[in-house]
Formats: structure tokens, C-alpha cells, sequence
């Protein structure tokens, strides 16, 4: 190896992060209204992170929406507050619960709010004119979103066309739209989970407390821990036990399930993220368990 | 003694780096299988990922746990038994991080591989043992070298179906090497395998005593690419001018893009384009502070020393060496567009770089048959996955190299007006 090539040299998590934060910049020089999706969630935070890095000395120049279920977890939601407060940003709340008073959307019989959240975004999307929306969506996460593109087009209903995908090459990414019409964007669709938890623990970046061990009330239900509050309704023969667990996601609190963990540092999730053999959402997420092609289903009907 | 020790912790904490790959090929040829194999050997593939795999396939009655379901994930895919549009897949050892482009091989995907081999640092081609080179290989092998994959490893898989015969196996080996010694393939491996059996796959294999090279992921963790990037032309697309409204930051003007090519560093004397105007690097910053110097694929701001309008689609190089500055450009270009052909006289919008321009078709000159390389001159138009020899004029000046010396500066998309969707992949042939 020549000496010149061995200085150069640039870690995988320096190329992602690179890519990101490129991908980042093309959205803002090219279209007019890109807003970020922010859950408080970790990939969201580590999104956030590379906007703010992105952009530096300047301020992030985009908005953040939450799409908010209703059903949070209310460590999220204050860590949610606390980082947006801290960069100065502007912060849009989606209401589910607003949109099922005023009868954008019905509540399901069973309760969960996964697929109605799909028109509170996509109203919001058309309120505010937004043209393009950052997701934190990882290709390795789920089979339809590997073959999602980082510059995703949504046509005016929302809709991804996924045999009808704009090829994607080099990285020249195309963002045209018409009027109406909208590009979602992944920055992070080259990362899998334990690439960000890398970069959190490169960037010490801090997270909603929910995603180290703690003790917590939890009822089994198909081999997943479900916490017991008041989104989640017990079922009769399911009796709540205490256990040590965490959250490899985070999402609608009456759909996301914990893990058993004793990790507690960043350092001892990474070790327990390079160790497990189950997938994080086939690990903790009830809404993907629907059908083979569910994430697909969804996706088409405009979903993240 | 303090260096030995600086050395070896150096070499302990050797960061992973990121190789990307692109496969093509088809079920037949055991590409599934083979991706399957190494996402399970490097335990990248998920015990929930196998066990869906494994009921659907023998919901369907599949005599075999067909591994294609891992990367086919949509549901068109799933029923009619095809893959349809490129995949990706990760995984990773201690030393490196790789993304796989999995593409379908068949000539109707055309538009999928290109789209592939458009980032790869490297292709893995497959054959089948028994069959040789068909049609399909040579295709194959023409499109990396157009795209100017700098690694190309052939898999002659299945070699427990040929008793894994060192005969077949060189035999093949030759034909290939000879074939893309034609295409100036930059680096060629061949690796005997059986993705079923694992052989050769992770480690060396015993039923194959003759073969003395390493095994497929020995190959692609220990390929040295470090210096496939051009370190030597120094070319920074500007992607977005920083400029705070703030109190507390003052005076700040950067130049933020991500550098194409060459190395920059503070105190440079740089030339910007179109305008020609030189100046010096004054800083080179980024969020975590300022660098010594920039390199592929680095993200920074730049900033100048001096006041110069400097906006998107603008590039900064070296006053003696700097990018042809030209409205008529000579291209390779992959048609991608069912819908419309390209023709002599068509406009199109054109993103190079980060500068976009339109462009009209002067002239195609010929159309390259993908499979026997025969130019057809007498073509008028380019159908969905053909390839041509093109000549364009563009509305405002290309910054661009030709794409053999740089593929990040010499590559192109175009776009339909109309639809706005992406329906060509340019190569820049030679600019002005």
C-alpha cells in the first residue's frame, strides 16, 4: 500500500456520514420546503445530528415534525422538546388525536394508530406545502424498504410506486417534482442499526432513557414484551410481570414492543445490537407483523 | 519505543472501511444463494429473516428454502417469482463494512445493473460451473468496464457439480481473463465455489487443494481500494453556499460540497469555474472544526480567501489542472425510458455534478449491442436498456472530465422535462 492512500483513509462510519450529510445539502440547495421528521426515536436524533452538522456555523434551515399517535412514551416526548428547544428549531406536531376529533381520520376498533397516521401526515404535508420530508427509514431495517431509493417521489396522494422508482445513480440525485407532488428523502439508508449506534456513541449523542435496561412493567404477547400503560390494553389471561428491558425502537407505544437487556451504556448495547440474531423490527414491531408485505402496503399508501 | 507502540495501536484500532459491490446474475446461477451464504457465514442475515424465508417458501411449495425471498421483498416480486429492481443488503466483519447492489442479470434490467455498477467499487459476476461463460457473463463484464467498476471478481459457482474439476474451472478462468482483457478491465480475480456448500466462501476450501488463491471474503475484505479514488485532480462541485444570519457567527461565506476528487488543503491556489477567477483555500471547515486537508468522499466548507461570486453548479480546482469547460459533449449513454426512445432532436434537462443544464441530442452516432459489442451506425433512436454513442449540446457549460479519468466529474443523468423522471445515465467520452 503507498503511503499516500494509507493517510487517506476514511472509516465507514466518515463515508456515511459524509454521504448523509451530502444527501442533506442536495435537498436544500434543490427544493423549497424540506422538513425533517423527528419521533425523538435514535434514528431521528442521529438525522438531526447530521443536519446540524451539515449546515454548521449555520443553523438547521428546515423545520421538525413529529407525527404524534397520541401514544407516547413520555420520556421521548420530553427528549423530543429538550433537543429542539436546544437548536432553536421550529417544531410541527401532526396530531392523530387532533384529526380524529375533528374527523380527518376514525379510530380503529382494535386501537392502534400505526396506519391512521398515514392522511394526519399526509394533511400536514399539504398545510404546510412541505415538498420534501426527511425520513430516518434504514434499507437494512425491512425487505420493501431495500429497494426504496434515498430520493423516494411521492406523487399527490402521497403514494410510492415502488415497480416505478426513478433510477438512482452515482450520486446524482433527482428531486423534480410538480406542484403538489413530494420527495421523501433517506440520508441514512446506507446505515444499519449498529452503524448508528456507532456514530451515538462517536458523537455521544444523548437518547431518550428508554432505550437502556430498566425495570419495567411488561405482559407477553407473541413472543414480544409489550409495557404496560394506559395506550395498551390487556388482553384477559395476560398477567403484567416486572423485567429488565429495553427499546431497540421506538414508535406508537401501544405497538412497539421492549427487549430483555441488562445493556445500560451505550458501549453494552452495541455489544448486545453485534450479538442478536433477530432483527430490530422484527423484534419489537406489531405493526410489521401483519402480512409478508406489510411495510409495502403501507409505504404505497404514503407511510414514512 | 514510543513509536512502535504508537504503531501498534494504530494498527489495533484500524477503523473498518466501506466497500460496495454490485452482483448480477440470476436465481439460476446461485447469486441469491451466494448473497444468502455470505449474509448468513458473516451473520448478517436475521434468525426472523430465515424463518419468514422458510415459510413462505414452503407455503409455496418450493423444494428448496429459496434464498431469492431474502432480497425479492415486494409483493410483485414475491408472486411472480422475480426480482425486479436493484436491492441492498449489508454486512460486515472487523475490517470492513459492505453495501451489496443486488441487481437481476437478464438484458431487461439493463437499466438496474448500470444503476449498480454506478457506485461499486467492485462487481461479482457469476457463473455456473457447467454451463461456462454464456451471453449473460459477457454482458455482464462489458457493463462493469463501462462504468469503470475498478474490481471485477468472476464466481465460478457450482464447482461441486463438475467434481470440482481444476480443468473446468481454468478453463473458464481463461476464457474470461482473455474476454476482459479486451474490455481493459482494471483488476480481475476468479474464485471457484460452491455458494451452496460454502466453499471457498469464507475459508479456503479442501476439496479444491489446487486452487492457491484466497476465498471470496478474504478477497473482498483484503482488496486494497484505497487508491482506486483520484487522489491527483482536485475537483470540488460547490454544493451550497453557507452563509449564517446570525449574531454570533459574522462574516462567514463557505462553500460546502463534497469533494470529487484530488486533495485540498489550506493556503492552495485554486481557480473557481465557470468565471475562472483564482484565489487560495483560506479554511477548510467542518462541524467538528477546522481540517489540515480534504479528500474523497470527505463533506466540507471551504472557505476562500478571496470575495469571489462563487454559487451551486460552480467548481473549484487547480488553475493547471481544471475540468473542460463545454456546451458540445461526446457520451455513452444508457437509455432508460420505456415510455419514449431517445432521438436525434430531443431536449432533456441534465444534472452534472451539482449543476443542472438542458440539453438537446445533436447526434447519435451509433448503438452498441450489449452483447457482441457490434456498432450500429445506421441507428436513429435509443430504446429502454440500449446503449449509444451520443453527441449533445448543452444550454450552459458542462464542468466535466472525461468519465474514464473521473467518474464522479464525468457522469451525468437525464431527466424527461415532462415526467421529471430520470431516463438516461451519460458517461462523458471527451469534452470541448
Amino acid at each position: 500500500m503507498s503511503q499516500a492512500a494509507a493517510a487517506y483513509r476514511v472509516s465507514h462510519l466518515d463515508a456515511l456520514e459524509a454521504e448523509s450529510i451530502f444527501v442533506m445539502r442536495e435537498v436544500v440547495a434543490e427544493l423549497e420546503r424540506p422538513v425533517l421528521l423527528f419521533s425523538g426515536g435514535k434514528d431521528s436524533i442521529v438525522m438531526l445530528r447530521l443536519a446540524e452538522k451539515a449546515f454548521a456555523p449555520a443553523r438547521v434551515p428546515f423545520p421538525v415534525m413529529h407525527v404524534d399517535t397520541g401514544h407516547n412514551f413520555p420520556e421521548v416526548l420530553a427528549f423530543r422538546d429538550a433537543r429542539v428547544a436546544e437548536l432553536g428549531l421550529q417544531l410541527v406536531v401532526a396530531s392523530v388525536p387532533e384529526a380524529i376529533e375533528s374527523g380527518l381520520v376514525r379510530e380503529l376498533t382494535d386501537g392502534t394508530r400505526n396506519r391512521i397516521q398515514t392522511p394526519v401526515l399526509l394533511a400536514a404535508i399539504e398545510k404546510y406545502r412541505f415538498d420534501a420530508l426527511f425520513g430516518g427509514a434504514r434499507r437494512d431495517e425491512e425487505k420493501a424498504r431495500a429497494k426504496e431509493r434515498v430520493f423516494s417521489f411521492r406523487d399527490e396522494f402521497g403514494q410510492w410506486d415502488p415497480k416505478n422508482q426513478r433510477p438512482e445513480l452515482w450520486a446524482l440525485y433527482n428531486g423534480r417534482h410538480h406542484p403538489g407532488e413530494s420527495i421523501r428523502v433517506f440520508p441514512l439508508s446506507n446505515w444499519t442499526e449498529l452503524d448508528v449506534w456507532h456514530y451515538i456513541a462517536r458523537e455521544r449523542l444523548e437518547l431518550p432513557s428508554i432505550y437502556f435496561a430498566h425495570d419495567r412493567e411488561v405482559v407477553e404477547r407473541d413472543g414480544m414484551l409489550y409495557a404496560v400503560n394506559e395506550f395498551f390494553r390487556t388482553r384477559p389471561g395476560e398477567t403484567p410481570f416486572t423485567a429488565r428491558v429495553r427499546y431497540r425502537t421506538v414508535g406508537d407505544a401501544s405497538q412497539t414492543a421492549a427487549v430483555r437487556s441488562d445493556a445500560d451504556t451505550v458501549a453494552t448495547v452495541i455489544e448486545e445490537v453485534a450479538a442478536t440474531r433477530i432483527t430490530e423490527r422484527g423484534a419489537t414491531r406489531g405493526d410489521d407483523r401483519v402480512s409478508e408485505a406489510a411495510m409495502e402496503d403501507r409505504k404505497r399508501e404514503g407511510y414514512f | 519505543m514510543t513509536a512502535t507502540l504508537t504503531e501498534g495501536r494504530a494498527a489495533e484500532s484500524r477503523p473498518m472501511d466501506l466497500l460496495r459491490f454490485a452482483t448480477a446474475g440470476s436465481v439460476d446461477d446461485g447469486k441469491s444463494t451466494l448473497i444468502g451464504r455470505l449474509l448468513y457465514d458473516t451473520k448478517s442475515l436475521f434468525t426472523d429473516q430465515l424463518e419468514a424465508v422458510e415459510a413462505v417458501s414452503a407455503a409455496r411449495g418450493d423444494e428448496y428454502t429459496n434464498l431469492a425471498l431474502l432480497t425479492d421483498g415486494l409483493r410483485a416480486e414475491r408472486e411472480q417469482g422475480i426480482t425486479i429492481d436493484v436491492a441492498y443488503r449489508y454486512f460486515a466483519t472487523p475490517r470492513r463494512k459492505f453495501i451489496i447492489a443486488d441487481t437481476p442479470g437478464h438484458i431487461q434490467y439493463t437499466r438496474n445493473m448500470v444503476t449498480g455498477a454506478s457506485t461499486a467499487d467492485l462487481a461479482l459476476i457469476l457463473v455456473d460451473a457447467r454451463k461456462g461463460l454464456v451471453e449473460q457473463s459477457r454482458r455482464h463484464a462489458f457493463l462493469c468496464s463501462l462504468l469503470r467498476v475498478p474490481h471485477i471478481v468472476l464466481c465460478v459457482n457450482k464447482m461441486d457439480l463438475v467434481d470440482y474439476s481444476q480443468e473446468v474451472f481454468e478453463r473458464i478462468a481463461d476464457e474470461f481473463t482473455s474476454f476482459a482483457a479486451k474490455l481493459e478491465a482494471p483488476d480481475l480475480a476468479v474464485v471457484p465455489v460452491s455458494a451452496l456448500l460454502g466453499d471457498n466462501i469464507v475459508s479456503r476450501s479442501e476439496k479444491m487443494p489446487w486452487y492457491e488463491g484466497p476465498s471470496l471474503l478474504h478477497h473482498l475484505e483484503h482488496l486494497h481500494i484505497a487508491s482506486d479514488r483520484n487522489l491527483v485532480d482536485v475537483r470540488f462541485p460547490v454544493q451550497y453556499v453557507i452563509r449564517p444570519q446570525s449574531t454570533t457567527v459574522t462574516d462567514f461565506r463557505g462553500y460546502a460540497g463534497q469533494v470529487a476528487s484530488g486533495v485540498l488543503k489550506p493556503g492552495d491556489e485554486v481557480m473557481v469555474l465557470p468565471s475562472g477567477f483564482t484565489t487560495r483555500i483560506a479554511a477548510i471547515e467542518t462541524a467538528d472544526g477546522p481540517v489540515a486537508e480534504a479528500f474523497p468522499p470527505m463533506s466540507v466548507t471551504v472557505r476562500l480567501a478571496d470575495e469571489l461570486d462563487v454559487s451551486r453548479g460552480d467548481m473549484i480546482c487547480r488553475p493547471n489542472n481544471a475540468p473542460s469547460t463545454a456546451q458540445d459533449i461526446e457520451a455513452m449513454i444508457c437509455w432508460m425510458d420505456e415510455t419514449a426512445p431517445l432521438r436525434t432532436g430531443g431536449k432533456y434537462a441534465i444534472k452534472h455534478t451539482t449543476r443542472s443544464a438542458r440539453a438537446i441530442v445533436r447526434g447519435l452516432q451509433y448503438r452498441l449491442d450489449v452483447n457482441t459489442l457490434h456498432r450500429d451506425e445506421g441507428a436513429t433512436e435509443l430504446g429502454l436498456n440500449e446503449i449509444g454513442r451520443v453527441r449533445l449540446r448543452t444550454t450552459v457549460p458542462l464542468l466535466a472530465d472525461g468519465y474514464r479519468r473521473n467518474r464522479s466529474t464525468g457522469g451525468f443523468i437525464v431527466i424527461d422535462e415532462s415526467t421529471n423522471r430520470t431516463v438516461g445515465a451519460g458517461m462523458v467520452l471527451e469534452a470541448g
